[in-house]
C-alpha cells in the first residue's frame, strides 16, 4: 500500500486532477443516500433511470480518458477507439447471455437462446470459458488488448503517417461493424447481444445491483485517472508528449517510437474494452452499432470539448457532451445532430484546447464545481417532474 | 411425362401439323367470318378443323381471336350468332364483335353463350399461336415467343421450328431457334440427329443448354452413352463459362474501380494536393446525387436530359458548397490535419441533417433515363449493362479532364506552385488563397459528379456518402498521397482484386482481406503505390 | 566485401563509393569519406551538393544504393535503422532546431540523457544525484543555467539550437553529426556555438555542414568540400578556398 501511494501519489500533483477525484467520491458517496435513503416522491430522490444514465456517462469518461492517452499524449487520433469499446463490451455480454440457456440433448450443453433461433446446436469455439467470470474479464481486456497490438503492431513499424493512420482505424471499425452485423460470425448479428438476467449470480435488473455496478464504474474511473496520470508524469509520459511534437527527434536521440507508441495504444484498448464491459452490464444491450465510426469520432470530440492532454478534462467532456445529447435529443432530436455537427467546427476552430484550456486553474476548479452540481441537480430535476 | 409416351404424342400432333401446314397451299376459299362461324358448331372436330384455317389465312383478327379463346372469353349472341369479346367489368356487360369490335352491350346476360372448347382444342390453338408468334414479322415478338418456348422445349414445336430457322433473318433469333430444335431433337429416335444435338449443345452458352444436358445426366432414362455425350458437352461448356466469369469479373471490377475512382479522385485532390482530410467529402457526393434529382423534379419532361443537364449543376453547386467550407473553416486549419479532418466531419454531419430537414431521412426516387437502362449481349452468358459501361467512360472522362486541368491549364500550374512552396508562388504573385479556395471547390464539384454518377446505381439518400468515404481514402492512401495516376491504378486494382476474392470469401471478408491488405502493403511503402521519391523532408 | 575495406581503415567513420539516387537523379555519386577519431570536420559545398543526404545516409533515415558505411571499423550502418544507429553512438542535430516544445529545457535534456530507453524503464524512471548534477554540468556548459524550468518552445532561436546540441551531448555519442548549426544565428551566438563545439570535440568527433565561412574558420579544422554527390577538395580552409575547381563550382563556371 505504502509502495503503491509511493508510485501513484505523486502523479496527482496537479490541483485539478485532485478536485476530479474529491468530486467523484463525493458524487460516489452520495448517489446510494439519494437512491436509497430518501423515498421514491422525494425531490432528492435519484431514480433508477438516472442511475443507468450516470453510469452510462461516467463508462463514457472511461472510454474517453483511453482516447485521451493516445490522441492527447501521443497524438494517435484513433478513429476506431469505439471498436476496443464494442469488443470489451461483447466480451462481457457473451458472459451475460451465458447465465442462462437452452440444453441441448445430444451434447448436454447450454447454449443461448438466440443460438438456437439461429439455427446453432453447438457452442462455437470461440464461446468457450466464456461462462466464468474471470474469463470473461480477462477477455474484456484481452480481446481490444491483442487486436489494438497486431494492428499496432503492423500500422506504427510501417510508419503509417497519423492521418492515415486515423483513417484505417476507421475503417477498420466499419469493416468489424459489417463483420459483426452478419449473423455467421456467432455474435448475434444485427441484434447483437440481450436480455441479461444475471450477474455473479444477481440479479442484473434489480436496483440495488446497478447501484453496485454504478459505484463500480466510479471506482473504475477513478483508478483510471490516477493511472492514466501515473503514466503520463513518469518519464515515459514526456517520451511520448515528445513522439507527438518531434517523433522524428524522439528517434534520433534513441527511443523506440513504435514501442511507445504499441504500448500505449494496447494500454488504451484495454481500458476502452473495460469500460464496454462496465457499459453493457448497465445498458443492458450490446450490437453493432457500437462499431459504427459516428461512436468512435464522437468520442474525439468528447476530449477535443474537454480538452487535450490532461486526462480530467476528458471526463468532462464525455460527460458534459453526453448530458447534452440527452437533453437536445429529448427535447429537439433534429437540432442535436447540427448542435453536435457544430460543436465540432467549433472547437476545432476556437477552442483547441477545450475546455480544460479556457480556464486557469483557480477558474476551472469552480467551474468544474458548478459543472458537476448542474448536471447531477439537473437530472434530480428531471427526476422529480416526472 | 413418360418419354416413349411423350414421343408417340409428339409424333401424331407433328402429322397433325404436317397436314394443317400443308392444307394453306390448296385452301378452300374459306373466309374469316364463315370459319369462326364454324367455331359454333357443336362437333369438337369441325371446331379444330375450322382453326386450322384459320390459323392459315392472314388475318390480323386471328392472333386476338386465338388468345382469347385460350382465355375463354369468346361469346356469341344466340340470337344472332355474332361472335365477339365478352368481358363483365363491375357487373357491365362488355361485347365486342370480331368482326367488327362493334359494341352490343345492351343484352341481358342470358342471351350470350360462351364458345367452348376441349383440352384437345386449347392446346391446338397453343400450338398455331406460337407458330403465328415465331413466324411474325416483328423481331420483338418472334423473340420473346422463342425466349418463352426455350423455358419449356416442346416436341410439338419442332416443324414449326424447323420452318422457322429457315426463313429467320435475326442471327440472334435464328440461334435462339437452333438451339430450340437441338434441345428437342436430343430426344429424337434417330442417332445421328442426337448427335448433332449434342453437338450443338455442347456449343451453346444458354442457360437451357445446361439445365437440359444436367437433365439427362441425372435421368435414369437415358442410356449410358447419352449421358456420356452430355456429360462432355457440359464439360465443354463449363470451361467457356469459367473463362467467361473471369472476364465478367473483370468487368465488374472495372466498373467498382471505376465508382471507386470517381468518388477518391475529388479527394485525391484536397486531401493528396492539399494535405486537407475532408470527412465531408461523402456529404459532396450525396449532395452531387440530390442535384440530379432535384434537377428531374424540375425537367419531368426530359429525363433523359436532365443527367446530362445535371453534371454541371452537380459541379457547381458541390463546388461553391466547398468553396465556402473552404473560405469559412479550413482556411484557418491549413497544416494541422487532424484539425480538419474533426470540422470536416462537423460540417458532414450538418450537411446530412440539413438534407435530412430538407427533403427526408427516406432515399429519394431518381430515375435512370431510357439511354442508360438495357444491357449489351455479348453472348447467351455474358452482358454488360449499359449504365455500368457509361459510369466506366465517365470515370475516365472526369480523370483524364482532371489530369488535362492539372497539367496543361494555367490554374493548375498555380494550384501545383502553391502546393509545392506556398511563399514562392505568393512571391511570385499567385493568390495562394484564391488559388486554395478553387481547388478545394474543384475537389468538391468532382465529388459532386461523382454523385450524378451514383444517383444512378444506388439509392440516393442522406446516408449515402459515408459509405464512400473509407473506401475513397482508401484508395487515395494506397494509390500514394497526391499523384493522381496513383489513385486511379489503385481504385481499379482494388475494384477488380474485390470482385475476385468475393465470390469465395463474401462481401464482408473480402472488405476486411483488403484492408489488411492494405495495412501490409504500406508496411513497405509507407507513401503508397506511386510514392515520389526525393530528398527527405526534415523534421 | 566489408571486411576488405576495413583493413584499410581504423576511422571511426568510413564511407566508401556510397551512392543513391532519387527517380533519377543521383543525390550522392560515388563518395568517399574517412572521419578519424576525435576529429572536427567540416563539410561544405553549394546547395544541391549531397550534404544533408549524406548525414540522412550515415543516421539511417535513407539508405544507399550501393557502398559501405561503416562506423567505429566494425559495425555496418546500412543495416541498421535510425533508433539503433543513435543508440550506438551517433547523435544527429538537424538544420531546422528541433527541440520537444512542450516540455521544458530540463525535461528535454532529461529525455535525451543516456540511459536505458525501453517503455517499462521509463514507466519507472527516477533520476538519480548524479543525473541531476550531469544535467546542471550540460545546462551550464549551453548556456541555459537560468533557463532550466523555461518551456524549450519559448526559447530564442540560437538558443534552442545550444539546448538541441547540449541533447546531443547527454546522449554521449562518440560520433556528432551537426547539420548548419549557425544558421539564422547572430555574429555573438555563431561564435559561441564555434567555442561550444570545439568543447565538444575534446571528448568527440564533430562533423559539421556549414555555409558560413566565419565560422568554419573558427572551428580550424579540416574542411572537405562536396559538389554533385561526391568529395571536390579536402584540406584546410585556406587550401580549398585557393582550389581552382573548388572557386569554379562556387562562382558558378
Amino acid at each position: 500500500m505504502q509502495a503503491l501511494r509511493t508510485i501513484f501519489f505523486p502523479s496527482i500533483n496537479d490541483a485539478a486532477s485532485r478536485r476530479m477525484i474529491m468530486t467523484l467520491v463525493v458524487v460516489m458517496c452520495l448517489i446510494p443516500i439519494l437512491n436509497l435513503v430518501f423515498p421514491e416522491d422525494s425531490f432528492f430522490h435519484v431514480g433508477s433511470n438516472t442511475i443507468i444514465l450516470l453510469g452510462k456517462y461516467f463508462c463514457y469518461a472511461i472510454l474517453a480518458i483511453s482516447l485521451d492517452l493516445v490522441w492527447g499524449y501521443c497524438g494517435i487520433l484513433s478513429l476506431g477507439h469505439g471498436a476496443f469499446f464494442a469488443l470489451g463490451g461483447y466480451a462481457m455480454g457473451m458472459y451475460l447471455v451465458r447465465q442462462y440457456g437452452i440444453e441441448i440433448e445430444a451434447t448436454g450443453q447450454i447454449i443461448p437462446e438466440f443460438m438456437i433461433a439461429m439455427g446453432l446446436s453447438e457452442l462455437p469455439w470461440f464461446w468457450y470459458g466464456f461462462d466464468n467470470f474471470w474469463f470473461a474479464l480477462l477477455m474484456v481486456v484481452l480481446a481490444p488488448g491483442v487486436l489494438a497490438y497486431l494492428f499496432g503492431y503492423f500500422a506504427f513499424k510501417s510508419r503509417v503517417p497519423g492521418v492515415d493512420l486515423s483513417i484505417i482505424t476507421q475503417a477498420l471499425t466499419f469493416a468489424l461493424m459489417q463483420g459483426f452485423r452478419l449473423g455467421e460470425f456467432g455474435f448475434g448479428g444485427t441484434n447483437g447481444l440481450t436480455a441479461f438476467r444475471e450477474i455473479l449470480g444477481f440479479d442484473i435488473t434489480s436496483d440495488v445491483t446497478r447501484l453496485v455496478l454504478l459505484m463500480t464504474t466510479i471506482v473504475v474511473l477513478i483508478l483510471a485517472l490516477i493511472f492514466s496520470k501515473f503514466i503520463s508524469k513518469s518519464k515515459a509520459g514526456r517520451v511520448l508528449i515528445s513522439v507527438r511534437d518531434a517523433e522524428q527527434k524522439t528517434r534520433f536521440i534513441g527511443y523506440r517510437v513504435e514501442h511507445y507508441k504499441l504500448f500505449i495504444f494496447v494500454v488504451s484498448a484495454g481500458l476502452a474494452g473495460i469500460a464496454g464491459a462496465l457499459f453493457v452490464t448497465q445498458v443492458g444491450i450490446i450490437n453493432p452499432d457500437e462499431f459504427s465510426p459516428l461512436n468512435s469520432i464522437e468520442i474525439v470530440i468528447w476530449v477535443a470539448i474537454g480538452g487535450r492532454a490532461t486526462i480530467y478534462g476528458a471526463i468532462i467532456g464525455a460527460v458534459l457532451v453526453n448530458y447534452a445529447k440527452t437533453v437536445f435529443t429529448g427535447l429537439f432530436p433534429e437540432f442535436w445532430v447540427f448542435l453536435l455537427g457544430g460543436l465540432f467546427v467549433v472547437s476545432t476552430l476556437f477552442f483547441p484546447k477545450g475546455i480544460a484550456g479556457m480556464f486557469s486553474n483557480a477558474k476551472l476548479q469552480a467551474f468544474v464545481e458548478s459543472v458537476k452540481t448542474t448536471v447531477f441537480s439537473k437530472n434530480d430535476d428531471k427526476k422529480g417532474e416526472v | 411425362m413418360n418419354k416413349f409416351f411423350r414421343h408417340a404424342l409428339t409424333r401424331s400432333y407433328q402429322t397433325l401439323l404436317f397436314i394443317f401446314l400443308m392444307s394453306s397451299h390448296f385452301a378452300f376459299a374459306n373466309s374469316f367470318d364463315e370459319l369462326t362461324q364454324e367455331l359454333l358448331n357443336k362437333d369438337f372436330n369441325v371446331k379444330a378443323a375450322a382453326i386450322d384455317k384459320l390459323a392459315n389465312i392472314k388475318d390480323e383478327r386471328v392472333k386476338p381471336l386465338f388468345v382469347a379463346l385460350t382465355q375463354s372469353k369468346i361469346y356469341y349472341i344466340k340470337k344472332t350468332k355474332q361472335i365477339g369479346y365478352y368481358e363483365v367489368i363491375d357487373k357491365q356487360i362488355n361485347f365486342q364483335t370480331i368482326l367488327t369490335g362493334e359494341s352490343i352491350n345492351d343484352l341481358s346476360k342470358r342471351k350470350y353463350k360462351k364458345v367452348t372448347t376441349n383440352n384437345a382444342v386449347r392446346s391446338q390453338i397453343k400450338l398455331h399461336l406460337a407458330a403465328l408468334n415465331i413466324l411474325s414479322k416483328d423481331d420483338a415478338i418472334r423473340l420473346s415467343a422463342i425466349d418463352s418456348m426455350l423455358k419449356s422445349p416442346d416436341s410439338l414445336l419442332l416443324s414449326v421450328l424447323k420452318t422457322a430457322t429457315k426463313t429467320e433473318s435475326s442471327r440472334k433469333i435464328k440461334a435462339l431457334i437452333d438451339l430450340n430444335i437441338a434441345l428437342i431433337e436430343i430426344d429424337s429416335e434417330n442417332e445421328t440427329e442426337r448427335k448433332v444435338a449434342y453437338e450443338f449443345l455442347s456449343k451453346s452458352l444458354h442457360e437451357a443448354a445446361r439445365i437440359k444436358l444436367t437433365q439427362v445426366i441425372d435421368d435414369e432414362s437415358y442410356t449410358q452413352e447419352e449421358k456420356a455425350f452430355a456429360e462432355k458437352a457440359l464439360g465443354n461448356i463449363e470451361d467457356k463459362l469459367k473463362y467467361l466469369k473471369v472476364t465478367e469479373n473483370v468487368f465488374f471490377g472495372i466498373s467498382a474501380g471505376s465508382i471507386l475512382l470517381l468518388s477518391a479522385i475529388g479527394l485525391a485532390i484536397t486531401f493528396g494536393v492539399m494535405g486537407v482530410i475532408n470527412m465531408a467529402h461523402g456529404e459532396m457526393i450525396m449532395i452531387g446525387a440530390y442535384t440530379t434529382y432535384v434537377v428531374q423534379l424540375i425537367m419531368p419532361e426530359h429525363i433523359g436530359l436532365s443527367i446530362l443537364v445535371a453534371i454541371p449543376a452537380a459541379f457547381l453547386v458541390s463546388g461553391l458548397i466547398g468553396v465556402i467550407i473552404e473560405r469559412g473553416i479550413i482556411q484557418f486549419l491549413y497544416g494541422r490535419p487532424l484539425e480538419t479532418l474533426l470540422a470536416t466531419f462537423g460540417v458532414s454531419l450538418i450537411l446530412q441533417q440539413a438534407v435530412r430537414s430538407i427533403f427526408s431521412a427516406l432515399n429519394m426516387p431518381v430515375i435512370t433515363p431510357q439511354w442508360m437502362s438495357g444491357s449489351i449481349e455479348i453472348n447467351d452468358a455474358l452482358s454488360f449493362t449499359y449504365n455500368r459501361l457509361y459510369i466506366i467512360m465517365f470515370a475516365l472522362m472526369v480523370f483524364i479532364g482532371l489530369l488535362i486541368i492539372l497539367k496543361r491549364t494555367f490554374f493548375g500550374l498555380q494550384m501545383r506552385a502553391v502546393t509545392q512552396n506556398r511563399q514562392m508562388a505568393r512571391s511570385m504573385g499567385i493568390r495562394s488563397s484564391w488559388v486554395d479556395a478553387m481547388t478545394f471547390g474543384l475537389g468538391s464539384g468532382i465529388a459532386g459528379i461523382a454523385g450524378v454518377a451514383l444517383s444512378q446505381i444506388t439509392n440516393v439518400g442522406p446516408e449515402m456518402g459515408q459509405s464512400y468515404i473509407i473506401d475513397s481514402f482508401m484508395v487515395v492512401v494506397f494509390g500514394g498521397v497526391g499523384n493522381l495516376w496513383g489513385t486511379f491504378v489503385a481504385a481499379m486494382s482494388l475494384g477488380v482484386a474485390n470482385k475476385f476474392i468475393e465470390p469465395f470469401a463474401g462481401a464482408v471478408l473480402a472488405k476486411i482481406i483488403i484492408l489488411v491488405f492494405i495495412i501490409m502493403f504500406i508496411q513497405k511503402r509507407p507513401r503508397g503505390l506511386f510514392a515520389l521519391k526525393g530528398r527527405s523532408v526534415e523534421g | 566485401m566489408v571486411n576488405k575495406h576495413l583493413a584499410n581503415t581504423n576511422g571511426i567513420l568510413y564511407l566508401s563509393g556510397v551512392s543513391v539516387s532519387f527517380d533519377g537523379f543521383k543525390a550522392i555519386n560515388n563518395l568517399n569519406l574517412i572521419i578519424e577519431p576525435g576529429e572536427m570536420r567540416a563539410i561544405i559545398g553549394p546547395n544541391g551538393a549531397g550534404k544533408t543526404t549524406m548525414m540522412d545516409i550515415i543516421t539511417g533515415k535513407t539508405r544507399p544504393d550501393e557502398g559501405d558505411v561503416i562506423f567505429k571499423s566494425s559495425i555496418d550502418l546500412t543495416q541498421l535503422d535510425e533508433v539503433e544507429i543513435a543508440n550506438i553512438g551517433i547523435g544527429r542535430k538537424f538544420q531546422k532546431p528541433t527541440v520537444i516544445e512542450t516540455l521544458s529545457v530540463f525535461e528535454n535534456l532529461e529525455m535525451a540523457m543516456a540511459g536505458r530507453r525501453s517503455v517499462w524503464q521509463s514507466l519507472i524512471h527516477k533520476l538519480s544525484k548524479q543525473d541531476i548534477k550531469k544535467i546542471k554540468d550540460n545546462l551550464k556548459l549551453i548556456n541555459l543555467e537560468e533557463d532550466e524550468l523555461r518551456l524549450a518552445g519559448d526559447l530564442s532561436h540560437g538558443q534552442k539550437q545550444w539546448l538541441e546540441i547540449g541533447m546531443l551531448i547527454l546522449t554521449d555519442p562518440e560520433l556528432l553529426l551537426v547539420d548548419e548549426p549557425a544558421a539564422g544565428m547572430t555574429d555573438d551566438e555563431t561564435m559561441k556555438t564555434a567555442e561550444l563545439l570545439k568543447e565538444i570535440n575534446k571528448t568527440r568527433s564533430v562533423v559539421v555542414v556549414e555555409h558560413d565561412m566565419d565560422f568554419i574558420r573558427a572551428l580550424e579544422c579540416k574542411v572537405t568540400v562536396l559538389h554533385e554527390g561526391r568529395v571536390l577538395a579536402e584540406g584546410t580552409l585556406d587550401q580549398v578556398q585557393s582550389n581552382q575547381q573548388v572557386i569554379d563550382v562556387y562562382l558558378g563556371r
